[in-house]
């Protein structure tokens, strides 16, 4: 019997033209607004299990004992397994290195580590099962920052590393180093008529998508087991999985569920392997849901990270050199921590020309929840520092911000400080005097004919302040990002594409293994099939692992790996048809055999507008298939002690201006507007784009002022993992968004177009930290700014 | 425990409840709409949100055996409670179809609007605020941005920013405007 | 796990009778957070929500009588002249579908420091109608808060009504939070001024151990608005005034450090709100007497 919710095709476009450069409308859209949607967490089984796990009390623990006699004599309950009943020797997995126990082995390494795994009839069962799980701790010192991960008697959190950054790191306890060095600061020092030193830490943020982790496992006759599940990459999942389950590849079948967003948080596993394990065990589908507060322990979260800068300036406003070290905490595993560390440091100068300049990033092992992947990558830390620095610089020079950024903007052909060059666009000024340029929101809006309307002010329902207390201030941020996976990672997308004639029509549909998370790629790929194969029709395919990988959703490389991959399958797609035709046709025209031809409106054109024939009677009964490869240019890793190195695809750059009012006796904030310049080389779909540079924009307005896990100093435990006290913006925090797309296209990019979602998660929250600054001249060295922060009561 | 209620307009019964069970999750996992979404279960981000005998709440809240006789209007239904209420005709499904519209037929203008807006990324949080915003638009036909915005303060989206959704909600009431 | 579903008042005294551990459920925005966090697993849960009394309320002479389970969203509605304190406080409740589902009763229950309710019930004047079999009493709002989400109910008792005292004059209401809606109090604040008998009450929420009045700020400010001839003349309470009784609001916290703010924030938060609150009534109830003896 399938699961309900299985996933079927998405079939649109019977009305529209749709190609790329249209805003049109998602495939999924009518499913989503009924209701109909599946999403992981809806999916069902006739006969199905439910899956519990049971996750460590503290941060860091020696198991002495497990017992699960009692969970076992649970009525309803069909399986408790333990490390001690995982069926291989393969017992570990990881993104990159495969440090994380499928469940704990004598050790738990961060408060919330998954120790034991129950299936029940009834999610009530399983809680009591595990409940009744008897597990016994001898706690063992933690291990929170960088000062105890490097103490002479540390505990090391991983004994016997084997991985290959082992080899180059200065203690056991940092997963990952990177150093980049260039020209000679020490000799560019001299010049500097200023230099400013700052200090910067940035809190712990959560991806927070609204879909709690969940998955459905169903085993299957032949032994193996199909998943559905909400991730951001299906063949990353699977070549983690499998060896685990002990089965080969092809007997795990992964389906794309619906996914509840991302943001980073999906890219290594959560339920996968247990949700499997169980439904192996007991021989029943088994579903695993996790509710709020499991989420908050069931994903990597945003690196924390402390920053130290030194920026020197000539008095004519020119930056001499940059200094910098990041320490980032990668908590109890490795996760993305050295992809984050590449960032980190490659990006932690900013857009800017800078030629002297010594970066040092690191990530360290810590009993602090584990940190990985977040919209922005490490590239976040840097630029919430590195900008609230040049604002510094420019006060010390006397220069107005935006001057001073513009004087120093990076362009097309600037080197990188790993000495790799721009080579395509680059509008940093551009961006600059964009967003400056917008017309200031109205000041004290709050004013209306029946007194102060709260709702606009800082504390909004609250009622805290009807005026008094309040200073609005105004503040800009501009930052870099890579798109694309970077350092030498062999970074694909598969694209399947087929044509065919149904109905009379001709039709072609997309398949590929692309996480549709809520970007909107599904809506991307319908648009280019339109554009490339110039037919009405598209049929988006479930994604699944049928096909080959599409890599991961994340890096802001979907719509240029995927994308590329889909246009590429289609333009392969074409040539077939092509070729259907000149055999069936070709005789009678010789336009067929030499002139350009495209495929447009169900029809097979000259490139002067001829038509030549119908699609339908060039396929006549014949479907074309292709599926293919494609990656985009090369890039190589960093040097280990110089960061030298090409070691990025593109660039993508936003600029931010943030406008607020704070209640400077109360300390309460109101963003009042937070207006965004973007390039994104061409866009795809224009409405898409700004709803990315929206979403991105909020999210950094949230660790700007709000959001922050926040970790037990003594005892490495998280205080609140909930949404009472996690808090992300609601609509009464989240301003006007104004956006102006600039569209400068990149020649090497499918279209010219950019990566564009994780650029505006990065200025956001330096342009509102500046803001704040202007309004209170407080200094203000960490996100997210806390009411305590702004009244001098922390 | 066994729990009866009108769920969409339909009698619905559901058998073997356990009593610490919310009204989501028997909407859900019993009844088969699992169309209220389950973000939070503690009231914090409003997906979940269904009309209680008239009134916008947070199923998960609601203990199963609370909604024992009332009727209950989920995001499924949304489209059928509109067209009641229109007497009938649906307005905006029909002045939907421009060259930019969504497949879609029979919504509730709420939820056209949602589509054209382009206020739907991951989804996660639409249905909750569908519902929300519906019920607000009911209330109170021409709401001023301040309006909306208290309106749906209960409910978290994380990926749109919201300007799309104060979009599709600005939108929803100009067609009901016209449409009236 | 037993489900309780009395059909009237008197079954449900005879219920939590038969068994004290039942845990009312109302709004269930306490309740069920606990149950589905696997916080709290009661031997009984007894729905409330089919006893129409609790939902209804009646303006009195003095007081308003205000049923246990009356949402927020009708407080705010219906009483905003009778209870404009309580209906301030309601307004900052979570999100609207919060306030369309819990009421006074499930704050008072609970009894959580950080309760919307509690600082304009303290500031109102209220007393907390409980019942049992053994009798009906009336607990003083003052007495009601005895501990850290504890109250002066006895096991086999129910919360039935709250009486709260009429405005006779301005009141006003302040929540500080880290976001701009659906927050938790960090700390809360609520100010009445009481006219006819020349007073001033003053609710602190979330900044000690229990809901809690700032009694010596309230003496000074009583004695001060007395001496100047304040209520009389309805001059502008001079800055000195103000600073002192924010200063003495302050004082009466005795809050903690937590994840939602410190110790120290909340006992100058308060300070802030005490002042503005002050002025916000006092500038209230100097328009309204001029409007008065305009009238005259």
């Amino acid at each position: 019997m399938a699961a309900t919710g299985a996933p079927t095709g998405l079939t649109q476009g019977s009305r529209t033209k749709g190609g790329i450069g249209e805003s049109t409308l998602r495939p999924d859209g009518t499913l989503k607004v009924t209701g109909e949607f599946a999403y992981s967490s809806d999916m069902w089984h006739e006969d199905m299990l439910w899956g519990q796990i049971l996750r460590s009390t503290v941060a860091h623990a020696e198991i002495v004992s497990i017992d699960t006699s009692e969970a076992l004599a649970l009525p309803g309950v069909y399986a408790v397994m333990t490390y001690d009943d995982l069926p291989t020797e393969v017992r570990h997995y990881g993104l990159e290195i495969q440090d994380t126990p499928v469940l704990a082995h004598g050790k738990v390494r961060h408060h919330g580590e998954p120790v034991a795994i129950v299936a029940a009839d009834h999610p009530e069962t399983a809680r009591r099962a595990a409940a009744r799980i008897k597990v016994e701790y001898r706690e063992l010192p933690v291990i929170t920052d960088e000062a105890s991960a490097t103490a002479p008697d540390a505990i090391l959190v991983h004994d016997n590393r084997t991985d290959h950054h082992i080899g180059h790191v200065p203690h056991p306890n940092i997963v990952h180093r990177q150093p980049i060095v260039r020209g000679d600061v020490e000799q560019a020092a001299r010049r500097a008529d200023v230099i400013v030193r700052g200090e910067y830490h940035f809190g712990m943020q959560d991806q927070a998508f609204l879909g709690p982790e969940s998955g459905l496992a169903v085993p299957e006759e032949d032994g193996g087991v199909h998943l559905y599940i909400a991730t951001q990459w299906l063949h990353s999942d699977l070549r983690q999985m499998a060896p685990v389950l002990g089965l080969p590849e092809e007997k795990v079948r992964m389906t794309l569920s619906g996914v509840g967003g991302a943001f980073g948080g999906r890219e290594d596993l959560s339920m996968q392997i247990h949700a499997c394990l169980l439904a192996l065990r007991t021989g029943k589908p088994v579903k695993i849901v996790y509710n709020r507060f499991e989420s908050f322990f069931g994903h990597v979260h945003r690196h924390p990270a402390k920053l130290l800068y030194e920026h020197g300036a000539t008095r004519d406003g020119r930056l001499t050199h940059v200094k910098c070290r990041i320490v980032l905490d990668g908590g109890a595993y490795a996760s993305a921590s050295p992809a984050v560390v590449g960032n980190a440091s490659s990006l932690g100068v900013g857009p800017y020309v800078v030629d002297d300049v010594d970066i040092e990033a690191v990530a360290l092992y810590t009993n602090n929840p584990p940190c990985g992947a977040m919209r922005g990558f490490g590239a976040v830390q840097a630029c919430f520092a590195y900008e609230a620095q040049m604002d510094k610089v420019a006060r010390e020079l006397g220069m107005d911000p935006v001057e001073f950024r513009q004087l120093n903007a990076m362009e097309q052909g600037t080197l990188m400080p790993t000495g790799q060059p721009v080579d395509s666009p680059a509008p940093v000024a551009e961006l600059l005097r964009r967003v400056k340029a917008m017309p200031m929101p109205p000041e004290r809006q709050w004013e209306s004919s029946e007194g102060a309307d709260v709702r606009q002010l800082p504390g909004g329902l609250s009622n805290t302040t009807h005026g008094e207390g309040v200073v609005r201030g105004v503040g800009y941020a501009v930052g870099i990002k890579n798109v694309g996976f970077s350092e030498g990672f062999d970074d694909y997308s598969t694209a399947r594409v087929r044509m065919e004639a149904v109905g009379g029509e001709p039709v072609a549909t997309v398949h590929t293994a692309m996480a549709e998370v809520g970007q909107g790629g599904v809506t991307v790929h319908a648009q280019i099939a339109r554009t490339e194969l110039g037919v009405a029709r598209v049929t988006i395919h479930p994604a699944d692992t049928r096909v080959g990988s599409a890599g991961s959703t994340s890096a802001s490389r979907q719509t240029y790996v995927t994308g590329g991959a889909v246009k590429n399958a289609c333009e392969l797609v074409r040539e077939k048809v092509l070729e259907i035709g000149r055999r069936k046709f070709g005789s009678y025209h010789p336009a067929w055999a030499n002139a350009e031809l495209l495929l447009e409106s169900g029809k097979v054109v000259t490139d002067g507008g001829e038509a030549l024939a119908d699609l339908v009677d060039v396929l006549g009964d014949e479907a074309v298939e292709v599926e293919a490869e494609w990656r985009h240019r090369p890039t190589e890793p960093f040097d280990l002690r110089t960061g030298q190195g090409n070691g990025h695809v593109q660039y993508s750059f936003a600029a931010h201006r943030a406008v607020v009012e704070v209640d400077t006796e109360l300390g309460l904030v109101k963003v009042v507007e937070l207006a965004c310049a973007q390039d994104v080389g061409k866009a795809l779909n224009p409405l898409s784009v700004v709803g990315q540079i929206q979403g991105g924009t909020t999210q950094g307005l949230g660790i700007a002022v709000m959001e922050e896990i926040v970790v037990d100093p003594v005892t490495a435990k998280v205080k609140n993992p909930s949404f009472t006290d996690y808090l992300i913006p609601t609509i009464l925090d989240t301003p006007t968004i104004p956006v102006d797309v600039l569209e400068l296209a990149d020649d090497h990019a499918p279209y010219g177009l950019r990566g564009i979602g994780e650029a505006p998660t990065l200025s956001s929250t330096p342009a509102v930290l500046a803001a704040i600054r202007d309004a209170t001249g407080l200094e203000l060295n960490r996100t997210p700014v806390r009411p305590e922060h702004l009244t001098g009561t922390a | 425990m066994r729990v009866s209620f009108t769920v969409n307009g339909r009698p619905q019964q559901a058998d073997d409840v356990w009593e610490g069970e919310s009204l989501l999750y028997v909407l859900r996992e019993r009844l088969g709409l699992p169309g209220s979404k389950n973000a939070c279960e503690q009231g914090e981000c409003g997906s979940c949100t269904v009309r209680l005998d008239g009134v916008p709440v947070c199923s998960c809240l609601v203990a199963a055996g609370q909604a024992e006789g009332s009727e209950v209007i989920t995001v499924e239904g949304l489209a059928e409670y509109a067209r009641q209420r229109s007497g009938d005709a649906l307005p905006g499904a029909a002045d939907g179809a421009g060259p930019h519209t969504g497949e879609g037929a029979g919504l509730a203008p709420v939820q056209q609007a949602f589509i054209d807006a382009g206020a739907v990324q991951c989804g996660f949080c639409t249905p909750g605020l569908l519902v929300a915003a519906d019920e607000m638009l009911e209330r109170n036909p021409d709401p001023s941005d301040a309006d909306i915005r208290e309106a749906l303060s209960g409910n978290l989206c994380r990926c749109t920013g919201y300007e799309k959704i104060m979009d599709a909600v600005r939108l929803a009431a100009a067609r009901q405007a016209e449409g009236a | 796990m037993d489900f309780l579903r009395p059909a009237s008042w008197e079954e449900a005294l005879a219920a939590k009778a038969e068994h004290p551990t039942a845990v009312p459920i109302a709004g269930g925005t306490d309740v069920m957070v606990e149950i589905n966090f696997d916080h709290r697993r009661p031997e009984y849960l007894m729905d409330l929500n089919r006893i129409g009394d609790l939902y209804a309320w009646e303006v009195g002479e003095d007081s308003v009588r205000l049923g246990a389970s009356v949402p927020y969203t009708r407080i705010m509605e219906n009483l905003r002249a009778e209870l404009p304190g309580l209906a301030l406080a309601s307004h900052t409740v979570a999100s609207p579908q919060i306030r369309n589902r819990g009421g006074v009763g499930g704050n008072l229950g609970t009894a959580s420091p950080a309760g919307d309710a509690h600082p304009a019930l303290l500031a109102a004047g209220a007393e907390v109608e409980v019942e049992s079999v053994r009798g009906s009493r009336r607990i003083p709002i003052d007495d009601f808060y005895t501990g850290v989400k504890r109250n002066a109910l006895a096991p086999d008792e129910l919360i039935r009504a709250v009486h709260v005292k009429k405005a006779d004059g301005p009141q006003q209401y302040s929540k500080a939070g880290t976001r701009n809606a659906m927050v938790i109090a960090v700390c809360a604040f609520g100010l009445a001024l009481h006219p006819r008998t020349r007073t001033v009450r003053t609710g602190i929420g979330s900044a000690a151990p229990t809901p809690v009045r700032a009694t010596a700020a309230e003496e000074f400010l009583n004695a001060a608005l007395e001496e100047g001839g304040f209520w009389d003349n309805g001059k502008v309470i001079t800055p000195s005034v103000a600073k002192r009784f924010s200063d003495l609001c302050s004082a009466a916290c005795n809050p903690i450090d937590d994840v939602r703010g410190t110790a120290s924030y909340r006992r100058h938060a308060v300070g802030v709100m005490a002042r503005r609150t002050l002025t916000w009534t006092w500038e209230s109830y100097r328009g309204a007497r001029r409007a008065t003896e305009g009238a005259a």
